[in-house]
């Protein structure tokens, strides 16, 4: 990729921060991802400005944060209903330095269609004053895992050009903590809660990124806010490749998981040392590539931490860390160990 | 059809006699009026609309991205993204495709988006049944969308075009449905008029121009769109504080419609020589009428004719074509059925406990005249019944003994059903 400084860079002073998000037309952009904290302090702002009302600890504008430092030009978000819509566009407010759509709850994909058709459309005819206007989606897990899979699973496979991020929760917590397709087994819900019968959840979690991989789409990837430079990347190819991209961003809610606000970057990061949310990257052509931490584990098995080590940050399953729970949390210690064994015997770059 | 009496701008002899049925008339009308996004879900009897938009997609005969969408909901709701990106969008369904859009439908009007759709009429489920009555238009009444009505193949045609001018007015900026009767109109052949391509462009003014908006932000007016260059949100929470009022500006819009609508309708007028009523809605007979009949659709066409044949016995019996019903043209209805003695609301729906839901338009139309005509509530033609001019002539003869006697008992009638 050329990377080029743009005049606007660094960011003047003074200046409010979504003018660097304003793209006159014709103007040609291809902003250049940084990795360097000082060079990405000093030159970018995010697309989503402050003063939301997002929770203290939540992880969703985190993602949206880094994918936004990702973004190469011109670009669109479609938001689905959830905790990111309605607590960054409270009339007459709004978070969004990008032009910004929310539509329902279950047809942010299908949203995504038209808008990058009309995009398109202009193309065609002459109208579209950029090079490329890319479109992307941040959806929560009940818009992705649940109400909004069909129409998400339609536009993969019509090969619409536009990346979806999903934030994932692990449960509908816009509406207040309850369960979703999304949800882990064994996790406290208010409508899977804990009781004398049942101990939380009684399902899997839905594997949602390896259903994207099912559909062939070019690029399908895990992320967490935590593994930031590995999630910038992985946004980065998912605008740049052509056609539909799908992330899997872990995305923790103290609400709703029970865990101390400041421990929002550290429970994704246990997620990936366990093994229960490994980091990779797929394509049509390199099949499952594990990525930053994943690969690491991959390399030395001893970095791998039981799913204690996650599990006891989170009242959601306190519960699981009674004594007579013991059985519980071995059953997902070999869910997991299963699962991440998979993932080996799938990843190419894995150490056979 | 009016023939003009000023040669019309683009005369018949300028325009292109084809035989199409009612849903290739629209697939045409759509292919001309330069629309950027189709996005569509196949439904019987829409389905040949988006079949043969797809041989124009396929033939390279239009530039417009067609999306094949997985549902209906998902149709609109690309309408709703393409629409506010700045693009003209198309759609197009029936019945339980309808129904499954109905969330969007409200998001679209409320956006101010101006979205087309053809609603091929088809009777709701349960029991499953794809032939023609009006329960699916009725069932998006209050969802904020112009609705138009076509008697004919040529009027869906036309009404097509239309559509798009009207719902892209800068006064309007709201949805059109565009309904025609399945089957009676979608797969029936008709020899219509289509005018050239570039009139069709010069009417329209080439591709959809993105009305302005003042934003106090930007110190300017922007684009009302998703705009790299001036970016804005849509669809924001809008809680107890701005979302009364930001309601109340949708119903103001609608203010507007029946003005931009008669001014389509004249300037199609003088472009082709054909014009529906007012545009809103087109009385025949109803003069010195004693009996007047109130409908929409196809089943118009049938009645028409048999108060033609009845007129020549002397019987004093009209008709009033309602072209749009929303927004329903309250004081057009009043001023025109204030000299009947009794007027029968016929229509191609119900409302389980309650009357026809155009009953009660009219109903309230009548409401405000000093001296209101008897009214009754004629339903025909549930699941595409045949409305045969037999048992229209039965209706209107029996009303005019009614007359006589002056007592209208029941005022919910069925016309057609088996006892």
């Amino acid at each position: 990729m050329v990377v080029k400084t743009l005049p606007e860079f660094p960011v003047k002073k003074g200046e409010p921060a979504y003018k660097l998000w304003l793209f006159e037309p014709g103007q040609k952009v291809e902003m250049p991802l940084v990795f360097n904290l000082r060079q990405l302090a000093e030159t970018r702002r995010p697309a989503l400005l402050p003063g939301h009302r997002l929770c203290a600890g939540c992880a969703a504008p985190i993602v949206v944060k880094l994918a936004s430092f990702a973004f190469r030009g011109p670009t669109i978000v479609v938001t689905a209903t959830g905790c990111l819509e309605v607590s960054t566009t409270i009339f007459p407010y709004t978070s969004w330095a990008v032009p910004w759509i929310h539509n329902a709850f279950e047809n942010a994909a299908a949203t995504a269609s038209g808008i990058v058709a009309a995009v398109e459309a202009m193309k065609k005819t002459g109208r579209l004053p950029y090079e490329h206007v890319d479109v992307v989606v941040f959806a929560g897990d009940g818009g992705t895992f649940d109400i909004g899979f069909q129409a998400l699973s339609g536009a993969a496979e019509r090969g619409h050009d536009f990346l979806y991020i999903l934030y994932d929760n692990e449960a509908y917590m816009n509406t207040g903590i309850q369960r979703s397709g999304g949800t882990p087994k064994y996790a406290w819900t208010t409508t899977s809660p804990v009781g004398s019968v049942l101990p939380g959840k009684m399902e899997n979690k839905k594997p949602i990124a390896e259903i994207m991989v099912a559909h062939r789409i070019p690029y399908v990837a895990t992320a967490t806010p935590a593994h930031w430079m590995d999630f910038m990347k992985k946004v980065r190819k998912g605008i740049e490749v052509k056609g539909p991209a799908f992330i899997h961003a872990l995305s923790s809610c103290d609400r709703g998981w029970r865990h101390d606000t400041a421990l929002t970057l550290e429970v994704t990061r246990r997620a990936v040392d366990t093994c229960y949310f490994p980091l990779w990257e797929w394509t049509p052509e390199t099949g499952y590539l594990l990525t930053d931490r994943s690969l690491a584990i991959a390399r030395n098995p001893k970095l791998k931490q039981p799913i204690e080590k996650y599990l006891e940050l989170q009242g959601r399953f306190r519960h699981l860390l009674k004594p007579e729970n013991k059985h519980l949390v071995k059953e997902l210690q070999e869910l997991v160990d299963a699962a991440w064994e998979e993932l080996l015997r799938k990843a190419s770059n894995a150490p056979r | 059809m009016t023939q003009a009496v000023v040669k019309p701008q683009a005369p018949l002899e300028k325009q292109v006699m084809m035989t199409v049925n009612g849903d290739e008339a629209v697939a045409y009308a759509v292919k001309q009026s330069l629309v950027d996004v189709v996005a569509a879900y196949p439904i019987t009897p829409q389905t040949i609309i988006v079949e043969k938009f797809s041989e124009f997609v396929a033939d390279g005969e239009v530039k417009t991205e067609f999306v094949p969408v997985e549902s209906e909901h998902s149709a609109m709701s690309a309408c709703v993204g393409a629409a506010a990106a700045g693009a003209r969008a198309f759609t197009a369904t029936s019945s339980q495709g309808l129904a499954l859009m109905v969330e969007i439908l409200y998001i679209a009007s409320a956006l101010r988006l101006p979205i087309v759709m053809a609603v091929v009429n088809r009777a709701l489920s349960a029991p499953i049944n794809i032939h023609n009555d009006h329960s699916d238009a009725y069932l998006m009444r209050d969802s904020g969308w112009i609705q138009l009505f076509a008697e004919n193949v040529q009027e869906a045609y036309d009404t097509t075009i239309q559509a798009f001018k009207i719902a892209e007015d800068e006064r309007v900026l709201l949805p059109v449905a565009v309904n025609l009767d399945g089957f009676f109109l979608s797969h029936t052949l008709e020899n219509i008029y289509m005018l050239p391509d570039e009139v069709v462009h010069e009417f329209l003014g080439g591709y959809r121009k993105v009305s302005k908006v003042r934003v106090d932000y930007f110190d300017e007016e922007v684009p009302l769109a998703l705009n790299p260059a001036r970016p804005l949100s849509f669809g924001n929470l809008d809680l107890y504080d701005y979302y009364f009022e930001h309601k109340v500006q949708q119903v103001e819009a609608m203010k507007s419609v029946p003005e931009v609508v008669r001014e389509v309708n004249e300037e199609w007028f003088k472009l082709t020589g054909r014009r529906y009523g007012d545009g809103i809605l087109d009385p025949f007979e109803v003069e010195d009428a004693d009996v007047v009949l109130v409908g929409m659709g196809s089943g118009v066409g049938t009645v028409r004719s048999v108060v033609r044949r009845l007129r020549k016995e002397g019987l004093k019996v009209g008709l009033v074509k309602l072209r749009m019903f929303r927004p329903f043209p309250f004081k057009e209805v009043a001023e025109v059925l204030k000299n009947a003695k009794v007027v029968a609301v016929m229509e191609k729906g119900v409302s389980p406990g309650s009357y026809g839901p155009l009953f009660l338009e009219v109903n309230t139309a009548l409401y405000d005249l000093k001296s209101r005509p008897a009214l009754v509530n004629y339903v025909y033609g549930l699941g595409g019944r045949d409305l045969v001019p037999d048992l229209v002539e039965g209706m209107i003869r029996g009303l005019f003994k009614e007359l006589e006697k002056g007592v209208f008992e029941p005022k919910l009638r069925y016309l057609g059903v088996r006892e």
